[in-house]
């Protein structure tokens, strides 16, 4: 049905898309609706976490963090029960950083199995959002690990999160990656390099970034901001562990 | 497309572009118009209403997705003539509505808060409403009907009308 995905506009929850309709956004002349194709729902299997791309993002408010944090920072309940995973992976950057779950997901390591052109796909969150066009994500997989995540504070629920830093430690180490400091989710691999001394860390992650001016922080906001989160992130993975 | 789902326990089929906002199917086609068309995006939560007994925007939501649902809005909570729901009651006690435009959706927010169980803990009101915007700044007296409703009580409100509700603390009238 979703073919080779040309043309074909992805519904999860609609909340991205509905507005960007009204808005003359976006004119599909065709979409693929997922609310009743069965994607949804988290399995877990040992330490492997596998979450369907039509969860809804609310029923992860049970998964430690990072993820439990960034979704308690999603827009509002009622929103978080129709938003889903799948949507919030592929979002696009608009005024604003969307997607919270991508810098999340790429510091858990995990992957993404997608269908398209080509086929079905599996490939780490990375590979994913930079090939994303024309993809259907399937569902998003990682393997469980101790997880911390530092953001700026909204001035409301509804406004989008300016900066986020999630730290996971995997058993290759820690992995670090940020949401809001780039044009979708980056992983932090100098800031990783110096994860044992958390200033440190702070100031390498700045090498790694792509900072931009939009309507909910400048860029030299960013930059002041993104090695105070790097440093709370390792100090709050520190103290979990 | 047809599409069916029942509105206040009437059943109701609708011809609509699936991707239509359920808001304006509600609002244009079914002239029901609590909902209401405010910030379009998701942002203030002046269109919600309860689905299958979940309050959602119907601003964000494709009717298609409402399909086969049970939806409610401010138009089926009290029956016809007959008396409002205590957090309606608690409402005009505690003057939640000023302007009135930003009631429906907190009310029906409130409402699902409070079927759900929800108690009278101000965090919890906190963020189950806290992604409604009240543009008159109401939110004080608002938290303090939920909570009202949310420890059962009532009110006489032939007595609101003429202004209990204003009594200076510890002057009697």
């Amino acid at each position: 049905m979703f073919g080779d995905g040309d043309g074909t506009l992805v519904v999860g929850g609609g909340t991205i898309v509905v507005p960007n309709i009204q808005l003359g956004f976006e004119r599909p002349a065709t979409a693929l609706m997922l609310h009743r194709a069965g994607l949804g729902g988290i399995a877990r299997d040992g330490g492997r976490v596998t979450i369907g791309a039509g969860t809804p993002l609310a029923e992860l408010a049970g998964l430690p963090d990072p993820v439990a944090s960034c979704v308690a920072h999603i827009a509002d309940g009622e929103v978080r029960r129709q938003a889903t995973v799948g949507g919030n992976l592929c979002a696009a950057n608009f005024e604003a950083p969307r997607g919270d779950l991508q810098g999340v997901m790429i510091a858990l390591g995990a992957h993404v199995r997608s269908a398209g052109k080509g086929g079905e796909r599996t490939e780490p969150v990375e590979d994913f959002l930079a090939q994303r066009a024309g993809r259907l994500v399937l569902d998003v997989a990682y393997d469980e690990a101790p997880g911390a995540y530092a953001y700026l504070d909204r001035q409301h629920t509804h406004e989008y999160t300016a900066l986020a830093v999630s730290a996971v430690r995997g058993a290759d180490g820690i992995r670090l990656a940020a949401t809001g400091a780039g044009p979708h989710g980056l992983r932090l691999p100098s800031a990783e390099a110096k994860a044992d001394d958390p200033e440190a860390a702070g100031r390498a992650a700045l090498a790694d970034v792509q900072l931009a001016d939009d309507a909910v922080a400048s860029a030299w906001y960013r930059e002041q901001t993104l090695p105070i989160l790097v440093r709370r992130a390792l100090e709050q993975l520190r103290e979990a562990a | 497309m047809s599409i069916e789902f029942t509105v206040n326990g009437t059943a109701q089929v609708v011809e609509a572009e699936p991707l239509t906002p359920l808001l304006h199917v509600l609002r244009e086609d079914l002239s029901i118009t609590s909902p209401k068309a405010s910030c379009q995006h998701g942002g203030c939560g002046a269109c919600t209403v309860i689905v299958d007994g979940e309050a959602r925007r119907s601003c964000l939501m494709p009717v298609e997705a409402a399909r086969g649902t049970a939806i409610r809005t401010v138009e089926g909570l009290a029956p016809a003539g007959g008396e409002l729901t205590p957090l309606q009651q608690a409402w005009i006690h505690h003057y939640a509505a000023q302007c009135g435009f930003c009631a429906s959706g907190f009310l029906m927010a409130a409402t699902a808060y409070l079927e759900q169980g929800g108690t009278d803990d101000r965090d919890a009101i906190v963020e189950a409403l806290g992604g409604h915007a009240c543009r008159c700044t109401g939110y004080v007296k608002i938290i303090a009907a939920v909570q009202a409703a949310a420890r059962g009580e009532t009110f006489d409100l032939e007595e609101t009308a003429v202004g209990a509700n204003t009594t200076i603390k510890g002057v009697e009238r």
